[in-house]
């Protein structure tokens, strides 16, 4: 590659949202309430993520937190999945795949990047 | 130096011209004459060693013993000094499981908290079926805190064990202050060198330490090859890690003996092309002159360290004397993950992350930092390009 399709690649990847997401988390909180509440990190970068949800009495999304620290494309990525769920039942939570969860973030997701993006996505995975 | 001339000595330079490789503290490149040494034994005297008669088997045996006393003329010590390990990680569990056994509640090993895993856990794995307690020398402003040292290691401690460079933050210890306060002690010194051996001539005589690990890759040399030097009497003393094949005098259905070290140590087939590229490692480094490597990268961790400053916050000493070239950093609130990726984009190899030393990044209150570290086949240049790829970090996120 030379340098304008590295910048190009780059820019990509680092798109205006991306940033603002990274410097403006969506869903940025702890819940002192909660039902579920699940930790996971990615122990070769320093990826660490943590949702609490709690669900209302029709088994739906009432309010979604997520804590933790990690990279752009890894707190993108659970900023827009824990906006995703919101109304959302625990069977239709479980039913999102990672494919569907890529697709949130709208931009190219690298072999490297993977574990980053899915993060948010593999702490759902604990959901009974 | 002559740096072009180094560069052309390694294929891989050759096969990737544009790529800027400044992650040396975790692994280094390998120069053709290493991997031309461990094909020669693959093509051409392929036998395993110590066991056979045949020609073959003769020069394999040879050729690994010789580059055993490669090593040892390297390090300043005897031949039966040397084990061939698997490399730093092997080397710290012999010690901790060999070691902590004559250990009892009440005894306790002092490390720090800059050690990196596998001068940690090893040992927390020992304590708990021994019972003795561990003790960590604490970090201050980058620095061990002598002071503490001195109190933590008392009359009950029995092991001092430490690195002489931070692999996270490339602070450089100060290795003979801490063996002469476990020496008034009689404490077992055990010194991680993995980072140290390229940029010392090391004399393990001069350190006096009782106990000394460093790893093949860090060096130039092949991966899964390192080595474990014991002063003679301490090896004596050892019990051996892994038991099998070569490692004894006698076995019966009832039980064995053991050989003497080194050989006690070395059971079952060893990295027999490892060990011949280490030596060639060794050959290559002297052949480069020790007294050379070490002004170029003393020099060019003082450029490193200067041209970093100026853009980007370094975590960890910026006085000269007490680091090395394992600069860590971090370019604003931009998390070290994104700042690699983009370096990555620009061809520029760096690491990112806790660096294996986690208890490190708790103390310093970060999850993780970006990390540059130099070679011997690195250049001004190369500080350049890395320079000029944090400025893109820089533009891309708007700092």
């Amino acid at each position: 590659m030379n340098a304008a399709e590295f910048d190009n690649e780059l820019d990509m990847v680092y798109k205006e949202m991306i940033l603002d997401l990274y410097r403006n988390p969506l869903n940025k909180k702890s819940l002192s309430d909660f039902d579920f509440m699940h930790r996971e990190f990615n122990p070769t970068c320093g990826d660490d993520i943590q949702i609490a949800i709690k669900f209302n009495e029709h088994g739906t999304v009432a309010d979604v937190g997520h804590m933790g620290t990690g990279c752009a494309i890894s707190q993108a990525g659970v900023s827009l999945l824990t906006d995703a769920i919101k109304n959302k039942s625990k069977e239709q939570i479980k039913q999102m795949s990672k494919d569907d969860v890529l697709e949130l973030l709208q931009i190219p997701i690298s072999h490297t990047r993977l574990k980053c993006a899915l993060l948010g996505w593999s702490v759902l995975q604990s959901l009974t | 130096m002559n740096i072009k001339n180094i560069k052309n000595q390694f294929s891989i330079f050759t096969n990737h011209p544009d790529v800027v490789y400044l992650d040396n503290a975790a692994s280094t490149q390998t120069p053709d004459a290493v991997l031309d040494a461990m094909n020669i034994y693959y093509t051409n005297y392929r036998a395993n060693i110590h066991r056979g008669l045949y020609s073959f088997s003769d020069l394999a045996t040879q050729t690994y013993e010789k580059a055993r006393d490669s090593i040892a003329k390297f390090i300043g010590a005897d031949s039966q000094e040397i084990v061939f390990t698997g490399g730093v990680t092997h080397g710290l569990n012999m010690l901790a499981a060999g070691l902590g056994k004559y250990l009892k509640p009440g005894d306790n090993v002092v490390l720090t908290e800059m050690e990196h895993h596998a001068n940690i856990i090893p040992w927390q794995e020992a304590s708990k079926i021994y019972g003795f307690e561990l003790r960590f020398i604490p970090v201050v402003d980058f620095k061990l805190d002598m002071d503490v040292a001195d109190q933590l290691i008392d009359e009950r401690t029995k092991i001092v064990s430490f690195t002489a460079i931070s692999n996270a933050i490339g602070t450089i210890n100060p290795v003979h202050e801490i063996i002469t306060l476990a020496k008034k002690i009689d404490a077992i010194t055990v010194v991680d060198y993995a980072q140290a051996i390229t940029s010392y001539n090391l004399d393990v005589r001069k350190l006096n330490c009782d106990f000394l690990v460093f790893s093949g890759h860090k060096m130039c040399g092949p991966t899964g090859i390192g080595v474990l030097y014991g002063k003679k009497e301490r090896l004596e003393a050892l019990d051996p890690f892994m038991y099998g094949g070569g490692m004894i005098r006698e076995v019966s259905l009832a039980g064995a003996s053991w050989a003497d070290a080194p050989a006690k140590f070395e059971g079952g087939t060893p990295n027999i092309s490892g060990a011949i590229g280490l030596g060639a490692a060794i050959d290559f480094l002297t052949g480069l002159g020790m007294e050379q490597i070490k002004e170029h990268r003393a020099g060019l961790a003082a450029y490193l360290v200067q041209e970093l400053s100026k853009v980007v916050n370094i975590i960890g000493n910026v006085d000269e004397a007490k680091r090395s070239g394992v600069v860590s950093f971090a370019v604003g609130d931009v998390h070290a993950h994104d700042v690699a990726d983009i370096l990555n984009s620009n061809n520029v190899a760096i690491r990112a992350g806790h660096h294996c030393a986690m208890p490190l990044m708790k103390k310093l209150g970060i999850s993780g930092t970006a990390r540059a570290s130099i070679g011997i086949y690195n250049s001004k240049e190369d500080v350049n390009r890395l320079v000029q790829g944090i400025g893109k970090v820089k533009e891309i996120f708007k700092i």
